[in-house]
């Protein structure tokens, strides 16, 4: 496998993106200005855009997760547009009524955020369902958390897509928490295991490892496309910060976040893989970082100066043919 | 016009739209039945009712698909099929089963077009058996449409004739919104003129089943069968009772009921469902506070208790309301 300077300068971009956008978030939400509860994807950049880098726009879908603002940007959905609904003003990409956990632009194949655990791999089933039925040649995935892989939906889930021999890649991603909850502590078995026992290929990938997630997704991708049935991937994630934006984080020994800061960020492992050999350099990707900051800067400010959504609008869209 | 039941105008409803868009789909257990069976795998069932008989011979099984086993997964692919340029037809065998695929319905359907900003529509179509009357017990006997007609972006639709199923579920099939059609199993083997042709009922039309003038009887699903019927024995005795069929409790045709007591002056709603928090109390309420005026007699409800369905089909009999308890609820208000 080998990607062209295009690519991988697009999958930086991206990563870089959620970084920055995630951060500025949390210094924005501890000042008080996004109302709501924020779950943030720093530290699992590589996991979304190692996959989604390889979906199109007009076929291949993706269902979301309470934490779902990387999925979202490695999807194509506007980020502008984004902020604007996560500070839940008029012009955002729902309109305000959507707001962090349920961010969906379904012309960008994003089928939403989705603020219940575990509530979109049902959904995922139906869009690749519809893509067998078109025979579009879509895939769909859905991304899964270590909390999620519990849940009832997921199970039905996968026994379902092997039933049926969806085209689908159940991306599953383990930050080593549920909630406040160790992964350690709360799943029996292992998730590749889970996958494996329904005849599911599984594979587990170092999450941070962008490189590793795009081949195990570039594998798993084909076999969907043509024809194969679903696949699985678990990848080990890193969750730099809590559960939700503000989480205390009682639950973590001192140091943990600055070690995986430190030895598990994508980023960086992404850099030295591509300056090492000699695909990029540095001085290309800090001007990514520059055009980021803007990007996110402006997101911010346009998200503020936004309008409220009109009151009218309380009442708009409860069904499609009747006001 | 010729004569066909319940069971037989479902099926040529769905079989009708199956013909007219390729997009429309059938998911569910055993809707063709049969799957990987010794037998060869031929259809074998057409659901356990028999509605969907045929359907798999005729569309073939990617258009009638069979699946586990699994209602979340069932009625959540229905639902990102839908949002995703399907119309799919989801079965959920029994309404009871609801319980462990609510969430697909209520948080993630219901709730698309509105968390979306009104970008999605999701044309799905959950066909579901309710009632009680087969003592078929507490989880397979309910009337739950209550709970589903207090979610917003939902339509529940209650046919209670051969004819009304055949039109209101062409119309779920074609309406854009997702539809909960509530299919009464006490009902299957009832049969009336239907039409040979397809057509579309509109949602939010209430059908007034008998004319009259003494006082107004409001029926849901199997109770507007009940109402008729008490409706004409009192005819014998010169009484004249108007009798309301909702057809859909979501949206509900409030305006037809206000009409109508504001002509009789009185109204009974009878209902199947339990009395708390339901339609009945529901229509009630519009009545007390929009015709309050026009009121001689206090507004009545006839229902099932505040218990689940029994198993006996003695007790079963004592739940649920009959045309006799009607009867005597109506004749008491007359009094009034």
């Amino acid at each position: 496998m080998q990607l062209s300077r295009d690519q991988l300068l697009s999958a930086y971009r991206r990563m870089r993106t959620i970084r920055e956008f995630e951060e500025r978030l949390h210094v924005e939400f501890l000042s008080g200005t996004v109302p709501g509860f924020l779950h943030l994807y720093s530290g699992q950049e590589a996991i979304a855009v190692g996959i989604c880098e390889q979906l199109d726009d007009d076929r291949d879908y993706i269902g979301s997760t309470h934490r779902g603002h990387g999925h979202c940007i490695a999807k194509g959905v506007d980020v502008k547009a984004m902020m604007k609904e996560i500070y839940c003003k008029k012009n955002g990409v729902c309109g305000g009524k959507g707001g962090s956990m349920h961010i969906a632009d379904l012309d960008k194949g994003m089928l939403g955020a989705n603020a219940i655990v575990g509530g979109a791999p049902p959904l995922a089933l139906g869009a690749a369902l519809s893509a067998k039925l078109l025979k579009t040649g879509g895939v769909a995935v859905p991304f899964i958390g270590d909390g999620a892989a519990n849940q009832g939906t997921v199970a039905e889930s996968m026994n379902m897509a092997a039933v049926l021999k969806l085209p689908m890649v159940f991306m599953f991603e383990n930050n080593g928490y549920a909630e406040f909850t160790a992964a350690s502590y709360a799943t029996a078995g292992s998730i590749e295991a889970r996958a494996k026992a329904y005849n599911i290929p599984a594979v587990t990938v170092d999450g941070a490892d962008f490189f590793a997630v795009y081949e195990a997704a570039r594998e798993a991708i084909e076999r969907a496309r043509n024809g194969g049935g679903p696949s699985a991937i678990e990848a080990k994630a890193y969750r730099f910060w809590g559960h939700f934006a503000g989480d205390p984080q009682r639950y973590r020994a001192a140091g943990e976040t600055k070690e995986l800061r430190e030895n598990h960020d994508c980023l960086k492992i992404f850099a030295e893989k591509v300056t090492q050999a000699a695909l990029l350099d540095q001085a290309e990707m800090n001007a990514i970082d520059v055009e980021v900051m803007q990007l996110i800067e402006d997101a911010v400010a346009e998200a503020k100066a936004d309008p409220q959504p009109d009151p009218a609008s309380l009442y708009k869209d409860v069904y499609v043919s009747y006001p | 016009m010729p004569i066909k039941t319940y069971r037989e105008a479902i099926n040529e409803a769905l079989r009708q739209e199956m013909e007219a868009n390729d997009r429309v789909i059938i998911i569910g257990e055993d809707v063709a039945g049969g799957a990987g069976g010794s037998a060869g795998g031929g259809e074998a069932a057409g659901g356990v009712m028999g509605i969907t008989a045929g359907l798999a011979t005729k569309f073939g099984r990617d258009r009638v698909i069979d699946t586990p086993i699994t209602e979340s997964a069932i009625i959540g692919m229905a639902a990102g099929a839908a949002l995703t340029g399907m119309r799919p037809v989801a079965e959920l065998m029994f309404a009871d089963f609801i319980g462990v695929c609510l969430d697909q319905i209520y948080n993630q359907a219901a709730k698309f077009r509105y968390m979306f900003g009104g970008k999605a529509r999701t044309p799905l179509v959950v066909r579901t058996m309710i009632g009680a009357g087969m003592g078929a017990g507490p989880q397979h006997s309910q009337a739950i449409y209550p709970m589903l007609t207090m979610i917003p972006g939902l339509k529940v639709i209650v046919p209670s004739n051969a004819y009304d199923a055949k039109g209101l579920l062409i119309q779920a099939i074609r309406d854009d919104d997702p539809v909960i059609f509530c299919e009464h199993k006490s009902l299957l083997g009832d049969s009336c003129e239907v039409p040979d042709e397809p057509y579309a009922i509109p949602f939010g039309q209430a059908a007034i089943t008998r004319k009259g003038s003494d006082l107004t009887l409001v029926g849901i699903s199997r109770m507007v069968k009940f109402c008729n019927e008490v409706a004409d024995r009192l005819q014998k005795d010169g009484i004249s009772i108007e009798v309301i069929d909702i057809r859909t409790t979501s949206p509900l045709d409030a305006a037809t009921i206000l009409e109508s007591v504001k002509k009789t002056g009185r109204l009974v709603v009878v209902d199947e469902a339990n009395p708390m928090c339901s339609v009945a109390s529901e229509i009630s309420s519009i009545v007390a506070s929009d015709a309050f005026d026009y009121l001689d007699a206090p507004i009545k409800k006839v229902t099932a208790p505040h218990t689940p369905v029994p198993a006996s089909p003695t007790l079963e009999a004592l739940y649920l309301p009959t045309p006799d308890k009607i009867e005597v609820v109506v004749r008491d208000l007359l009094e009034h």
